[in-house]
């Protein structure tokens, strides 16, 4: 449950709320803990609320481990359910 | 087969490993204690010990919140569900971990109790809205980053008026663990567990920062390295500690510069600290109990405290016999010291929260490297 996963803001919402993808799998999350954030960004997701912003670079470096090492699936069947 | 970028490249693994190798002084162990379960899952995922010379040891600290939780708390979780009828929601690590008598979420679910499964209190928020006739209570666990999500939630439900939500906080701190394990009268009685510097957690330093762990590190003496998840960030880290060690230095110096910083997220911090206040004592599965390392709610939120809305009757509660977990958690034993390990204690049936959580030593042990484990002739040789 301490893993974390980057995610691209494609829509914001009110009340500090967002949509977000991983991947193929959008989601709502809250913004409260984090400043300044625009469409297009992306912000380390844990538990549904973003815990802060993260560079394209870093982002696609997580990912492509976490989809190697097998928990992509795993998390985002979790996000999705 | 050629890894997808530079944290994963195996040529520069082989350099760190390289410069591991040369720099590990050949007469002394050095024995590293990784804080964060994730750290534990990436060490046994890439086989990343096999890459350490035989004298460079890693100690699987306690460093997932589902492990380190005491039964008592479970135990009051599944009286929440069972006895005052409320709607417990909580993340999906804490649905198996055993309580006494082997009675846990799921099986009290299973009995009829309404126990669900949430993936953010904000799901367990709109539950609330969803039924108000029924009380709605967040079994809330985890370190500090699960931590400020709860803090959102309780100032929500207080904006909203959401009377019929309040949040069970078992919410727990990083440094005064770490403190507790390096100061603890049993730790030096028995003088058994021997850590000559940390793997500080990634992600929940990027909540507090790295400087809540300046004070920790020059107090004890000891070297903190904050690591980032990838097998190449935990050797490199592996590779600083060692340099501190030989040159006698004990800083805390960050790996994970990238996510990491000095101070780390302020927001966030604000947000805890309205909402929580330091417990004076709390207890932990393993550590015992550790002074200031949990947090409760603040007086202003009394009225969404679990705790004050539900009378939970105060029972000793006992962890299974022969679990190790709490030796386990501790890093003085290894989860292949557990006699029930791999026998009556497995992921599909586990009986301690160490074989519960994917996070946990006894569960990374059997996914990972038993077969590795059950040859430890080397390594004990070199101790
Ligand atoms: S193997 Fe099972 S019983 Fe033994 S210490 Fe680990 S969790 Fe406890």
């Amino acid at each position: 449950m301490c893993l974390a996963m980057p995610a691209r803001v494609v829509e914001l919402l009110d009340n500090d709320m967002a949509v977000v993808a991983f991947d193929t799998v959008r989601k709502r999350i809250s913004l409260a803990l984090v400043e300044d954030v625009a469409i297009g960004d992306f912000v380390l997701v844990h538990v549904g609320y973003a815990l802060h912003k993260v560079s394209v670079e870093e982002a696609e470096r997580t990912l492509r481990m976490m989809a190697e090492a097998g928990v992509l699936e795993e998390e985002l069947e979790e996000i999705s359910a | 087969m050629k890894f997808v970028d530079e944290y994963r490249d195996q040529e520069l693994a082989r350099t760190v490993a390289a410069a591991i190798a040369a720099e590990a002084d050949p007469d002394r162990n050095y024995h590293f204690m990784e804080f964060c379960g994730g750290h534990t899952h990436a060490i046994f995922r890439y086989g990343v010990q096999d890459l350490m010379p035989e004298n460079v040891h890693f100690v699987h600290g306690p460093g997932c919140p589902v492990c380190v939780l005491p039964v008592s708390r479970l135990d009051d979780a599944v009286e929440l569900a069972e006895r005052h009828g409320v709607i417990l929601c909580t993340y999906g690590d804490m649905m198996r971990v055993p309580g006494t008598k082997q009675r846990s979420l799921i099986r009290a679910k299973a009995d009829g109790a309404d126990v669900r499964m949430v993936y953010s209190t904000l799901d367990a928020l709109k539950i609330a809205r969803e039924n108000p006739g029924r009380q709605v209570v967040f079994f809330a666990i985890g370190f500090e980053t699960t931590t400020p999500p709860t803090a959102v939630a309780l100032k929500a439900a207080e904006a909203e008026g959401l009377r019929n939500f309040s949040v069970f906080c078992n919410h727990v701190l990083t440094p005064s663990a770490i403190s507790h394990i390096l100061e603890s009268p049993e730790v030096r009685d028995l003088g058994i567990v021997k850590i000559d510097g940390f793997l500080g957690p990634s992600h929940v330093s990027s909540v507090i920062g790295s400087q809540p762990y300046e004070f920790f590190a020059e107090e004890f003496q000891k070297p903190v390295v904050i690591a980032g998840f990838e097998p190449l960030d935990v050797m490199q880290s592996v590779l600083m500690l060692i340099r501190q060690v030989n040159d006698g230095r004990h800083e805390v110096e960050n790996e994970y510069t990238r996510v990491v910083t000095e101070e780390g997220n302020v927001k966030a911090q604000a947000l805890v600290s309205d909402v929580f206040e330091l417990r004076k004592s709390f207890a932990w599965r393993g550590l015992g109990t550790v002074p200031y390392s949990a947090l409760r709610i603040r007086d202003a939120y009394a009225d969404f405290d679990a705790e004050k809305r539900f009378e939970l009757s105060v029972k000793a509660s006992r962890e299974a016999k022969s679990c190790e977990c709490p030796s386990i958690l501790r890093g003085v034993k290894k989860p292949t010291d557990c006699k029930l390990f791999g026998t009556t204690c497995t992921p599909q049936s586990p009986i301690g929260s160490c074989m519960v959580s994917s996070e946990g030593a006894c569960a990374a042990y059997w996914t990972y490297g038993r077969f590795r484990d059950q040859q430890p002739a080397k390594l004990e040789a070199a101790e």
